[in-house]
């Protein structure tokens, strides 16, 4: 037992250390990539324009979800005026990034991985690297930096959308004056409560693509599984520790900046 | 004065796991020829393309290019050995996602300093050398088995290259095709003026068209030598693999005969 949590935890580490490498590997490999603008124009072009709808309808109904629930709560102690900063406190400083980024992941992010590994199978990787042309810096360079920008924009879009969903649901279908509303969102939302926001968006983003795009560079290195199977498992394996490291690093970003 | 091998491959040795699939591997590949390696499915020979083109890394042994030996210490002799040499893999390896002309132009656009013009200006070229010209902007999928092959080679040769890897190039195609590929080879071989290196395991084709011939068995060149030389070498594996369509005949015979046939495995 103890030998099998070593061997777990050393592969963890090293695991990290991988990754950590690939990242810095990419960055650094964009130094001398040409035409990478265009290439990051691309890839926000897939992360941001393609996901659009889903974040609008996601964040759309988290607000209106959230009016729901809240003006009931509330009503119960007569603090319905209070339902802007409950909406506005929750979505920006949490659900806004965490759900902003989950549905990222779902959406560009097992697009990104499954791309990658299959560019693995058919050889595409490998014949860059014969061309001379460094694979992390034209393929994986432009998608981190685009996360960069992509990311926060996407989730100041999510968080907009939602407050307006509050609002639809507490000002026009259950009676709250608007004007109490959205000062109580005035109120509420600080400059640090944005910053946190920003600042797990712009982390969710550079975390969330870097693993996808790390999972399907190295498709060919499951040894469980070959072809076709592999591309599926590594964009499956990308999608799941995308989405559980956006919970953790959600929980340990807040416990810093609390 | 320069030396007349532009590729020199000694000893090289590659496992995986328990399998020795290169056991030794020498190979010297003369300026401005066209070298055909052959060898039976399995033996090796892709994954000694692959250890010259740098995309698999040998276990040990040497490989000089142009004189410079390239090891792993040396990034600048490896990078200058990737910039004069293109491989072309055996699935072609083209980028689905990008169109004709954007495939060809990627080397140039990524590894030259040349202006976007002249790379449009050189990448249409060489589409019109393989008469591509009329596909520029059609996607790799929307062409033929054939036209993929020729847009292989254009984007292997848009950067002048002065050695061609190619990795069964004709696998998997008709005998029709097959000619076409190896004469479309030869033909540009001679048109540019490259070095090319062929893995194959079809023997007449490679006979007649190139200058010189190796054979890979279990992980080490038996035979190099010129295509009349394999033709009439006495070498027992040469000649079992030069001899196996006369025997394949003959056994075919045998059995349309009715004839018991004493099988290899027995």
């Amino acid at each position: 037992m103890v030998h099998s949590i070593g061997r777990s935890t050393l592969s963890f580490v090293q695991a990290l250390g991988d990754l950590a490498l690939f990242i810095g590997q990419s960055f650094r490999a964009a130094l001398g990539s040409k035409k990478l603008f265009r290439r990051v124009v691309r890839a926000m072009f897939e992360q941001g324009v393609r996901c659009l709808p889903v974040i609008l309808i996601v964040g759309m109904f988290t607000g209106l979800v959230l009016g729901l629930q809240g003006y009931y709560v509330l009503n119960r102690f007569g603090s319905e005026s209070l339902l802007g900063t409950l909406v506005s406190l929750s979505i920006v400083r949490e659900l806004g990034p965490v759900l902003a980024a989950l549905m990222l992941v779902g959406q560009a992010g097992s697009a990104l991985a499954a791309e990658l590994g299959i560019q693995r199978n058919t050889e595409q990787i490998a014949a860059l690297e014969t061309m001379g042309v460094s694979s992390h810096g034209y393929l994986v360079a432009p998608r981190l930096i685009a996360s960069l920008f992509v990311y926060p924009m996407q989730t100041a879009l999510f968080c907009c959308i939602g407050l307006w969903g509050g609002s639809v649901s507490g000002s026009m279908l259950l009676g709250l004056e608007p004007g109490i509303y959205w000062s109580a969102v005035e109120r509420a939302v600080e400059t640090a409560d944005v910053r946190e926001c920003m600042i797990k968006a712009l982390t969710f983003g550079l975390l969330t693509v870097a693993l996808c795009a790390y999972h399907g560079f190295n498709a060919h290195r499951n040894r469980a599984s070959t072809g076709a199977r592999a591309v599926s498992a590594s964009t499956t394996r990308a999608v799941v520790q995308s989405s559980i490291i956006v919970l953790a690093a959600d929980y340990v970003i807040t416990s810093f900046l609390i | 004065m320069a030396d007349d091998f532009l590729l020199k491959v000694e000893n090289l040795h590659k496992r995986f796991g328990a399998n020795a699939v290169l056991a030794g591997a020498s190979l010297d590949v003369p300026r401005g020829s066209l070298i055909a390696v052959l060898g039976r499915s399995g033996a090796g020979k892709s994954v000694f393309l692959k250890c010259l083109a740098d995309v698999i890394e040998p276990d040990s042994g040497t490989i000089s290019f142009d004189g410079h030996v390239l090891t792993k210490d040396q990034p600048a002799a490896r990078a200058e050995f990737r910039r004069r040499c293109s491989f072309l893999f055996q699935s072609n390896a083209l980028f689905d996602s990008l169109t004709a002309l954007e495939n060809v132009a990627l080397p140039l656009e990524q590894t030259t300093s040349l202006p976007e013009k002249e790379v449009i200006a050189r990448s249409m070229e060489a589409l019109k050398q393989l008469e591509l010209e009329a596909h520029a902007e059609r996607y790799p999928s929307q062409l033929s088995g054939g036209m993929q092959k020729r847009l292989a080679l254009a984007r292997a040769i848009v950067t002048r290259p002065e050695l061609v890897l190619f990795d069964e190039p004709t696998a998997g195609l008709d005998p029709l095709r097959r000619n076409a590929v190896f004469t479309m080879i030869a033909k540009y071989q001679r048109q540019f003026g490259f070095t090319a290196l062929v893995v194959t395991h079809d023997v007449p084709e490679a006979l007649v068209a190139s200058d010189r011939v190796a054979l890979l068995d279990s992980g080490v060149m038996c035979f190099q030598g010129t295509p009349d030389e394999f033709a009439t070498s006495t070498n027992t594996i040469v000649r079992d693999f030069r001899d196996s369509e006369a025997a394949l005949t003959q056994t075919l015979g045998s059995i349309r005969r009715g004839e018991t046939i004493q099988s290899e495995d027995s």
